[in-house]
């Protein structure tokens, strides 16, 4: 199994293709058609055979690569001015020998045929067109006429099998159309002669929108995409548009980007989103994807890059003006053309038309980032499978250009938050829910990161407030009493605050109450201490009036000693006990 | 190519009646069976019904290919009636007489 596809590859490796230069054909075809070998390209009337025919020979002039063009049903006049509005000045080329055209007439009505006969002249003509200007790449267009213009179809068959072997021996690349028949590819069974690549080229009109497609049925020797490819023709030739490109091989950015959104950013690792990374806003009506989007390309626009807005609802006045209410002033942007805004309507045309139109825009423009606001307005033009599809291709272009993409959904039923209507969910990189926060009798705005891809992103709800100087971002109160936003959260705040207040208030009053008890204590205390001075001036005096009288009593009992005339002592004694020794004998 | 169209473009006869001049013009590729066909049978067929008012003129394309879109050629052998007008065009190697006469607006006895 893998020695098969490897087996593929290598074949796909090896085999020389001519670039169509068709947008997106190369890619579809990995390289282009099989060069030096024929390519049936079938379709009904008006599908854009001839175009693609024309296209691939102007491109290959481009290239380098002489063309030719065999016309069997247009005449060269009328080609010329067909494709003229394509952009292509065949003149030109022609003058420049980049270019032939032969018109092969056949009138059935004014030929005979009466024998034996081959288409040997084609040969000449067509050997000559090619020898003349040496070209590279030839178109058939529409070989199948001269089904019409000869009876004798075995002669015809033979001839066909014979040329288109002779235009391999040329080692030409060529381009067969052919009319789509019943039951086969084509009218007259071409696909028998070409058995290299075909190409099936197919319109159709679903619910009023007109959508061309194109699908490669067959390429010998080469992968190619299997798929039906919307593509559409307008001024500047044929786009062909890959709905799933083969691989993901984006190039990845580890450059981050502002949000416009200090506090968004913040949520997102702290540096917001990454570059090229796809974003998808969603939220219930009146959640602020659109302002969301709005600020992310203003704080874009300030870093000087470009940007295209891709409203569907509001027109470029209705949204500068909205958005002048919040702070985000988008018209100096405009004017110094870092931002283009496009308003349609979703209705105007088909899937594939805005698809294309938006390629072309973004290619035209080079923008950084892109707006798609919102994309649930593509339901209005197809099931949810055929927008999953077309944003799947989106997503993926804008992902190979490194263009970081905001897309806004909006979400019918709240119960389903975690689910778009579009089902892109799982091609998004950084996925924002806005959601209302209902409580207290008022509406709120909720912001959450849902998921973000390769950054740490904080799990918490924000409030999502729209003020005059933009959005900015609260935390929300939560409690016991659940999440908290809006006056609830303010309400919650106030009574927080008053509790604070009151405990301050005790506080301080018992403070004044320690303080007046201290003051008793210390009051008491100074008595006390009175007291005891008291006391102690008390004791002192009496000490006093004790050794008073002691002395007084001794200065008596001598002055009495004296006065009995007792033993002449030398000097009175100076204690009674002395006294009373000394008068011992 | 043994005979130049030149040469062989001398077939010509003159015919005593001017106006009523048959100016005719045989593409071939080469000298190929088909064409050498080609041009006995219509070598035959003027003689038979056209003598002596005739002019063919052999154009090969190998030689001078550009020539081939200016009368619209696809088929070879082409056999085209310049004059009388209108201009008409055969073509196939001219084995089926029948077809040539109505091609040439010559039906028999006319």
């Amino acid at each position: 199994m893998t020695e098969g596809i490897h087996e593929r590859q290598k074949l796909a490796r090896e085999l020389a293709k001519a670039p169509t230069g068709i947008t997106g054909l190369d890619e579809i075809t990995l390289g282009g058609l099989p060069r030096g070998r024929p390519t049936l390209v079938c379709g009904s009337a008006g599908c854009g055979k001839t175009l693609l025919g024309m296209e691939f020979l102007v491109r290959g002039t481009q290239l380098g690569e002489p063309g030719v063009c065999i016309t069997f049903e247009e005449r060269v006049e009328d080609l010329i001015a067909n494709v003229a509005s394509l952009g292509f000045d065949l003149p030109q080329l022609i003058a420049e020998k980049k270019l032939r055209l032969d018109h092969v007439h056949l009138d059935p009505s004014q030929i005979e045929e009466a024998g034996e006969y081959d288409l040997e002249g084609l040969f000449v003509r067509l050997g000559y067109a090619i020898d003349a200007i040496g070209a590279q790449r030839v178109l058939l267009d529409t070989i199948e006429a001269l089904f019409a213009g000869l009876s004798d179809t075995g002669i015809l068959r033979a001839e066909l099998s014979r040329l288109f072997s002779w235009l391999k021996d040329k080692g030409v690349t060529t381009i067969v159309t052919g009319e789509r028949g019943e039951g086969q590819l084509t009218r007259h069974g071409l696909e028998e002669y070409v058995s290299d690549c075909v190409i099936l080229l197919d319109h159709r009109v679903s619910e009023t929108i007109f959508t061309r497609r194109l699908r490669v049925v067959k390429y010998r020797g080469s992968v190619h995409g299997t798929n039906e490819y919307p593509f559409l023709i307008d001024e500047h030739g044929i786009a062909v548009l890959p709905i799933t490109t083969l691989d993901l091989q984006h190039t990845v950015s580890d450059e981050r980007i502002s949000t416009g959104i200090p506090r968004l950013d913040t949520m997102l690792g702290g540096e917001g989103y990454y570059r090229g990374s796809s974003v998808l806003v969603s939220g219930t009506a009146g959640t602020g994807k659109t302002t969301l989007g709005a600020q992310f390309v203003n704080a874009a626009c300030g870093r000087g890059e470009r940007c295209l807005f891709f409203g569907f609802e509001e027109s470029l006045g209705q949204i500068t003006r909205n958005m002048r209410s919040v702070g985000v002033d988008l018209a100096p942007w405009v004017q110094a053309g870092l931002l283009q805004y496009h308003g349609t309507r979703p209705t105007s045309y088909g899937l594939e038309m805005h698809l294309v139109k938006m390629h072309k825009l973004i290619e035209d423009f080079q923008p950084r980032v892109v707006v798609i606001d919102p994309v649930t307005s593509f339901l209005n033009s197809g099931t949810p499978n055929e927008v999953k599809g077309m944003l799947t291709r989106l997503i993926d272009f804008l992902k190979s250009r490194e263009v970081t993409a905001l897309m806004t959904t909006l979400t019918s039923e709240v119960e389903h938050l975690e689910q778009t209507d579009v089902h892109v969910s799982s091609l998004i990189d950084t996925w924002l829910v806005l959601r209302d926060l209902e409580s207290g009798g008022e509406r709120n705005r909720g912001l959450m990161v849902l998921k973000s891809r390769g950054m740490a992103h904080s799990n918490q709800i924000r409030e999502f407030l729209l003020t005059k100087n933009g959005i900015a971002l609260q935390d929300v109160y939560s409690g016991p009493a659940g999440v908290l936003a809006g006056s609830a959260r303010l309400a919650q705040e106030a009574h927080e605050e008053a509790e604070e207040l009151l405990q301050q208030y005790a506080l301080a009053e018992k403070r004044r109450q320690s303080e007046r008890k201290r003051k008793v204590l210390e009051a008491q205390i100074a008595a006390l201490q009175a007291d005891m001075a008291a006391e102690e001036t008390e004791l002192q005096r009496l000490a006093r009036q004790e050794e008073l009288r002691q002395t007084q009593r001794q200065r008596a009992r001598f002055a009495m000693a004296q006065m009995r005339q007792a033993d002449a002592t030398g000097a009175p004694a100076m204690s009674g006990d002395n006294i009373h020794t000394g008068k011992r004998p | 190519m043994s005979n130049t169209p030149g040469t062989v473009g001398d077939l010509q006869q003159e015919s005593a009646d001017q106006s009523e001049s048959w100016n005719m013009r045989l593409y071939i590729a080469g000298q190929t069976p088909k064409s050498l066909r080609a041009l006995a049978n219509l070598k035959q067929i003027c003689e038979q019904h056209l003598a002596g008012k005739y002019h063919i003129e052999i154009i090969d394309l190998l030689e001078n290919p550009q020539l081939a879109s200016i009368d619209q050629i696809l088929a070879i052998p082409t056999l085209i009636r310049k004059l009388p007008e209108p201009m008409r065009k055969i073509i196939g190697d001219l084995s089926n007489v029948e077809r040539v006469l109505v091609g040439l607006d010559l039906r028999p006895g006319a």
